[in-house]
């Protein structure tokens, strides 16, 4: 029993850090109907970010993160000036092959500054123990986690769904030239809103030192789960998102942990089930 | 999202036919080193997630012909760099081997960090005669797929074997294994589980992980439930390992009595900054550590320190690059400059070498490497994490053959 709450926990925190790497693209895929397959790329960014100020300056972590929000945020949107825009218009495939030009490049990149070897990360003192929660024990990196996930998804729900920029970013999606009409500035919204994505893969990236490895191939290593994610939440939908990662890191713990042969598999085949079922994801924007 | 299908399978095939046809004319006509130098084929992935292990390598063989210079037995040295990229890149590295070997007169390959890709080039240097010097691959089986392989690395079972026999001895009773789903980790699983039980312990379960698998705290939740006296662990390193390390750092499996032994290649000396304190108390087998004391070793370490900075710290892997090269060098001198691959693969059969790691010696029968191997622990040492060496097995040879 102990085993199982433990094994939960551990799956919603990695959860948790799907959900903060593909919410941005969610947001790009589902709201501005950009299909960025370089997503991986600015969450790679934010990574980048936070290691270098972990290894270079005493600051705290609770300040590297907003720092490497806003940093991947600055880059997100001076990109989408300069090329991005051009490509909106284009037919999927071409932005497809694009953003993944953008992608591999991003890692050249990385590796000419970075080089190809892997970061080092040392987390603060008051992340690297366990907590006891009702007698379940859980890594408080996981924990912190989980908090950072649900504040991110609970600020991004009253963002889109109660603010006049959420309303803007919504009529500009619908019906650009009515809302260019009625004075809406899209292009700049446009940017602001693919900014905030390129800024939450940032964060998402940063938050995920203390996990996993970090070198020049990142962007690609989870487009895969990313994807996943943002197909079976449906794209645009941050609840979705939320439903849909958190599903997939306990559904993936539980099956690893029970049946250790198959159990890295099953959440593949839930992709593919539902897909047919759904095509929309659990909570498709039909427009 | 529409596609148009695009038909490049005609042009493909037509490619393919040209090229085919083009290799066996030029692959039965190649001249036996008559240029006057000895011409040597690198192959390591120097681009990708692997392009570190790469860069490794290549720095051993700068080592070497710094310390050795780049002349033997009155020949010119020459090498040439190819980009195998990674693991799963094994029709680019035949085709690499096909290129160095035509076009560029190669005499003797050196390369092949992977499995794959060293499997995949073995039926081409049989054809063509030409020896190649397995610089990392360590599957047991691949030196079997030509006569012309030859390995300065180590092979799984090697390392897996001797940490089995030793944790045996050492009054661990139990054990539960986990490693990556690929060649390499099923050798690993085999070998621990086979040395083990022989010795008197008892394997009470095992988890097989996928290769690229990130988050492993099911698998560690299941094998401490099962209480095992140890966790015997193989994965392929880089960040795979580093995510393991953490997690089991993070369950608190060494903390909970439990001990952790690896293969010596998932703690990487190279990997422990990134690692950390994961690597306290953690046992491991290898054959080299830069903690080394020897007179190889000393001079191999001054020499890389001179290259790469005062601060570098090499990987195993620079080591086994820098003993390719000395295997080679030597091999030439014994047969005088004569570059013929049958000559070659003469001249290496039976060659001791006064390694950084110690003595090592090729093995005739199997063109394998013999050598000691070491079983260390993570230590935390002048500031810095270091896998400390308390146990030393000598003279190993690969049990898998």
């Amino acid at each position: 029993m102990n085993g199982f709450a433990s094994v939960v926990a551990d799956g919603v925190a990695y959860g948790m850090l799907l959900l903060l790497f593909s919410v941005g693209l969610s947001v790009t895929l589902g709201l501005m109907r950009f299909i960025n397959l370089a997503h991986g790329a600015f969450a790679m960014c934010g990574s980048y970010v936070a290691t270098t100020l972990l290894q270079s300056t005493q600051l705290p972590f609770l300040l590297i993160l907003p720092a490497a929000f806003l940093v991947t945020a600055v880059i997100g949107v001076l990109i989408e000036r300069s090329v991005i825009r051009h490509v909106y218009a284009m037919p999927a495939l071409q932005q497809v092959l694009f953003s993944i030009g953008l992608a591999f490049a991003a890692s050249a990149v990385a590796t000419i500054i970075f080089g190809p070897q892997q970061q080092v990360v040392q987390l603060p003192d008051w992340l690297a123990g366990r907590v006891d929660i009702l007698g379940v024990r859980v890594g408080s990196y996981r924990l912190f986690l989980v908090f950072a996930g649900l504040i991110t998804a609970a600020c991004l729900m009253l963002l889109f769904n109660y603010t006049l920029f959420g309303a803007k970013i919504r009529a500009s999606v619908d019906n650009r030239r009515t809302a260019e009409g009625i004075g809406i500035n899209v292009d700049r919204l446009f940017a602001l809103t693919f900014g905030l994505g390129a800024g939450l893969a940032g964060l998402g990236g940063a938050l995920s030192v203390g996990f996993l490895g970090l070198d020049p191939t990142f962007p690609f290593k989870y487009l895969i789960v990313v994807l996943m994610v943002v197909a079976i939440g449906g794209p645009g939908s941050i609840g979705g998102s939320f439903v849909a990662a958190l599903f997939l890191g306990v559904v993936d713990a539980l099956f690893k942990y029970y049946l250790p042969a198959v159990g890295s598999f099953v959440v593949y085949g839930l992709l593919v089930a539902t897909m047919i079922v759904l095509p929309k994801g659990l909570v498709g924007r039909t427009s | 999202m529409t596609l148009r299908p695009i038909s490049v399978s005609s042009v493909l095939t037509r490619v393919a036919a040209v090229t085919t046809a083009g290799v066996m004319l030029s692959l039965s006509g190649v001249a036996q080193g008559a240029d006057g130098k000895l011409t040597i084929g690198l192959i390591f992935p120097m681009s990708g997630a692997f392009a570190d292990q790469g860069q490794y390598y290549e720095n051993g063989v700068k080592v070497f012909q710094r310390l050795h210079g780049s002349t033997v037995a009155g020949l010119p040295v020459e090498t040439v760099l190819r980009d195998d990229q990674g693991p799963g890149s094994g029709d680019l590295a035949r085709r690499l081997t096909q290129e160095l070997i035509v076009r560029n007169k190669a005499d003797v390959i050196l390369g092949y960090s992977f499995t794959p890709n060293a499997m995949s080039a073995a039926t081409l240097l049989t054809e063509a005669k030409k020896p190649a010097v397995i610089v990392n691959a360590a599957t047991s089986i691949i030196t079997e797929k030509s006569p012309y392989f030859v390995r300065v690395s180590f092979t799984l079972p090697q390392l897996a074997a001797t940490l089995g026999a030793w944790a045996a001895k050492n009054k661990i009773k139990t054990a539960y294994t986990i490693v990556s789903d690929f060649a390499p980790g099923i050798d690993a699983e085999t070998w621990f589980k086979k040395s083990f039980e022989a010795g008197g312990g008892k394997v009470i379960g095992d988890a097989r992980t996928p290769v690229t698998a990130m988050e492993y705290s099911p698998f560690l939740q299941r094998a401490m439930e099962a209480m095992p006296d140890a966790v015997f662990a193989f994965n392929p390193g880089g960040d795979v390992s580093i995510a393991f390390m953490k997690a089991a750092k993070e369950r608190g499996l060494v903390k909970s009595g439990i001990k952790l032994l690896v293969t010596g290649d998932v703690v990487d000396d190279n990997a422990l900054p990134a690692m950390g304190d994961a690597v306290d108390g953690v046992i491991s087998s290898l054959h080299y550590q830069v903690e080394l004391d020897n007179k190889a070793n000393a001079e191999f370490l001054k020499g890389y320190r001179e290259l790469f900075g005062a601060n570098a710290i090499p990987s195993y892997r620079a080591v086994q690059g820098y003993d390719a090269m000395a295997l080679i060098y030597q091999a030439v001198e014994k047969t005088k400059g004569n570059l013929d691959g049958v000559a070659l693969m003469e001249a290496f059969k039976g060659a001791k070498l006064d390694s950084p790691r110690g003595p090592m010696e090729i093995d005739p029968a199997t063109r394998d490497v013999i050598d000691n191997i070491y079983i260390r622990k993570g230590e935390m040492k002048g500031g810095s994490w270091r896998n400390v060496a308390f146990d030393k097995i000598e003279a190993v040879k690969d049990p898998a053959k």
